[in-house]
């Protein structure tokens, strides 16, 4: 396989394996916890890597994906003194725990490729060249293979638990009284965005995670109402943005992993404008139309008022509207256009009147 | 060594303490608006977000002088910022989402115009990076200059509006109510945040800089309930912190200036959450404990009372066990009893046998005129009537 298609099918393997977990955090309020874990498990790998002293051992992990929970878990704590607010809890434990790791860094391991620089960059460039040799046999790039482990590990556990995390997630009350253990199936989720967070640390970066769990998700949340629809969305939008990212970044011969970040922002900001149900230019439409059906019934309404009355000669003049509904002339003769349009009403010589339908519409609109 | 000796000789140590302490005063005093707004990690969000405005400003002017990254900088925050609210006002994403999403899109999209730039033929782009882990020991003395001045302005701009910031920040809609331009005054306060974190970001870095908002603004928050002594010490907290963070890490090799103010922060924090008045977590343990044993003692002194005036003999003595069946439970009976004793309220009429003493009876009598509260036993001392235990 070549290089350039080894390096986009692990890009695609992390969104993937991002953006299970991710939906989840999004749905339950907890994005910025991602991006607590991914910087923290810089800890985790530094103190497994003074008790193993090399690196690529499966302990990393496990230290770094210990060191994700431990995070959740202090955050709780301060979170139950209720000395200080929840997302202030989560803005004071992972600076400290990530300076500890840093400091530390700097006292015992100044001669070890292992810095902060990391957490932010890592290059996705070079992982084709670190491969995973199991018993003479050439399984791919490292990275490929320790992520689709998790890849799997977090489709298993979003499969098996579906059920459980949907009712956990939206209605957790329920669930606790249900016997469900919402809190169980939380732990879980942290340990599976944990194991994630590493796993694509040394890869992407901890920035491209916090990406690829957080906008994926945000992205399809904007499209679907379903919780499986959600899943496959973020998975997709994760998958698209990676491979874009690439082609971009080798476009601009740039940082692959900001390139993808920068698309998962495209996608986003694209959805955000024009998604067919809540984009912006769909709610802009949707307040339009609303504008001129609001302007379309009262002038029904008024209609209808006088209709068959002696006023009728005057107020139902179109000439009159400005008077007797306030409203500017312009306006005045726009909302009667779009009225005739639509069969509401019919104008005969200056004076309005309502048709079938737009009487329908009137008493209709006064029985609400 | 003589530290605090250096502090005032050593020219880079001067201007790293000074520059560090401006950041914290600067930072601590808004962070409190931040916090007290619920808008902790917005700082951090910023202080991702200023990256591509750094890159950008340099790639459109070619300087590296730290004003123009600076206005790079405040811009790029200030647009993460109007993203983090309009996502939030338009669509049904949460703000913890729109805070994920700006941030990690801004700091993308920098780390990516930063690797464009080092793909350029000359050099000067070199050094760009500091913005993201921050370079303490190269702060000079102009750079303590722009900091203080643009750090003065912000701090200034916070006093004139004080009044309108801490209603703002308290009642939003008594505020809006009352005919403040409220989203004007939002988007000030915000920016004088921004403001506050883009000066800071070359000093001690990204991560750091979401530190220095939160913890000083958190730690002060545990001594008072009045927001202008909340300022005045989270502001005192961040330059001490600085201060101390900076002497320390001239001393030892390889200890960042950042990380070890994060650290000082940090633990000015928890001996807040520990230690301070009213609030401080050891307080509320003491305080709870000591109701405890209050509760114990006022139990059994009324449940001996009852029992006195079911017999005849008002001195007739009582086993414990009796006592711990109607103490339901709470335990800790034979050891009440022997403060009681201490106090000459109870006396033993023969081993294991208790009654109350003549102050003990007058004690009971008080203690169940002036409190019928929980702490009284639900049986009410009815003279002679049946034993139910």
């Amino acid at each position: 396989m070549s290089p350039e298609l080894e390096i986009q099918l692990v890009a695609s393997v992390v969104a993937a394996a991002c953006a299970l977990p991710g939906v989840f955090l999004v749905l339950r309020r907890m994005a910025m916890m991602s991006d607590a874990i991914s910087h923290t498990v810089l800890l985790g790998i530094v103190l497994a890597f003074f008790v193993v002293q090399q690196f690529g051992h499966p302990l990393l992990i496990i230290g770094a994906a210990g060191v994700g929970v431990l995070t959740v878990s202090l955050t709780e704590m301060l979170n139950r003194t209720k000395l200080v607010k929840e997302d202030a809890a989560v803005g004071l434990v992972f600076p400290a725990l990530f300076s500890v790791a840093v400091i530390l860094i700097g006292l015992f391991a100044r001669n070890v490729h292992l810095d902060q620089h990391m957490v932010f960059q890592g290059e996705l460039a070079f992982t084709p060249f670190d491969r995973a040799i199991v018993f003479g046999l050439d399984l791919g790039p490292r990275t490929f293979v320790v992520m689709s482990v998790i890849l799997l590990l977090n489709l298993a556990f979003v499969t098996l638990f579906f059920k459980e995390l949907k009712l956990a997630t939206f209605d957790p009350e329920l669930a606790e009284a249900l016997g469900f253990r919402p809190i169980l199936l939380h732990y879980g989720l942290m340990t599976l965005v944990s194991l994630t967070a590493v796993g694509a640390f040394d890869a992407v970066g901890s920035i491209l995670v916090v990406a690829l769990m957080v906008v994926p998700p945000a992205t399809a949340y904007l499209l679907t109402d379903k919780l499986s629809w959600m899943l496959g969305l973020s998975v997709l939008i994760g998958i698209a943005s990676a491979v874009l990212g690439y082609w971009l970044a080798s476009l601009l011969n740039s940082s692959i992993a900001g390139a993808m970040v920068t698309m998962t922002g495209v996608i986003f900001g694209l959805v955000f404008l024009l998604s067919p149900q809540r984009g912006m230019v769909a709610l802009a439409r949707r307040r339009m139309r609303q504008r001129w059906e609001f302007a379309q019934t009262m002038l029904a309404i008024h209609l209808l008022n006088h209709e068959a009355t002696p006023e009728a000669q005057v107020e139902n003049r179109l000439d009159h509207l400005s008077e007797g509904l306030r409203w500017e002339e312009p306006f005045a003769q726009k909302v009667v256009g779009y009225a005739e349009r639509r069969g509401i009403v019919q104008e005969a010589s200056g004076l309005l009147h309502l048709t079938d339908e737009g009487r329908r519409l009137a008493q209709q609109a006064m029985l609400r | 060594m003589d530290l605090i000796g250096e502090l005032f000789t050593n020219y880079t140590l001067r201007n790293v303490a000074l520059g560090t302490a401006l950041i914290g005063i600067v930072s601590g005093a808004l962070g409190c608006f931040a916090v007290l707004r619920k808008q902790s990690l917005l700082g951090d969000a910023i202080s991702h977000a200023a990256l591509p405005g750094v890159v950008a400003a340099f790639l459109i002017t070619r300087s590296k002088s730290s004003f123009v990254l600076l206005v790079g900088a405040l811009i790029a925050g200030w647009l993460a910022t109007l993203l983090v609210m309009a996502v939030k006002r338009y669509t049904r994403i949460k703000e913890d989402s729109a805070l994920g999403l700006a941030l990690s899109t801004f700091f993308g999209f920098g780390v990516m115009l930063l690797a464009f730039t080092q793909t350029m033929p000359d050099a000067r782009q070199a050094g760009l990076d500091r913005f993201l882990f921050g370079q303490a020991a190269a702060i000079v003395q102009r750079d303590v200059l722009t900091i203080a001045g643009i750090g003065f302005v912000a701090l200034l701009v916070m006093v004139a509006f004080w009044k309108e910031f801490k209603l703002l920040s308290f009642d939003a809609e008594y505020a809006a109510t009352l005919g403040f331009p409220v989203r004007l005054l939002d988007v000030m306060l915000t920016t004088l945040l921004v403001v506050a974190i883009v000066i800071g970001l070359q000093a001690v870095g990204v991560i750091l800089m979401s530190a220095m908002v939160v913890a000083p603004a958190s730690a002060a928050r545990q001594w008072t309930d009045r927001l202008s002594v909340m300022v005045v010490l989270a502001a005192l907290f961040g330059a001490l912190s600085s201060i101390v963070g900076a002497v320390i890490s001239s001393t030892g090799s390889g200890l960042g200036t950042g990380p070890v103010i994060v650290l000082c922060i940090s633990a000015i924090v928890a001996l807040s959450l520990l230690f301070a008045p009213n609030r401080g977590l050891v307080w509320n343990w003491l305080r709870e404990q000591r109701s405890h044993r209050r509760l114990r003692v006022e139990t059994v002194l009324a449940d001996l009372y009852v029992l006195a005036n079911q017999h005849e003999n008002a001195m007739h003595g009582h086993s414990a066990e009796v006592l711990r069946a109607m103490n339901a439970g709470r335990g800790g009976v034979e050891y009440t009893l022997k403060q009681l004793q201490g106090r000459g309220w109870v006396q033993q009429t023969s081993p294991n046998q208790w009654a109350l003493t003549q102050t003990g009876m007058t004690e009971a009598k008080r203690l169940l005129r002036e409190s019928p509260g929980p702490a009284m036993p639900t049986q009410q001392p009815t003279p002679h009537a049946e034993v139910t235990p």
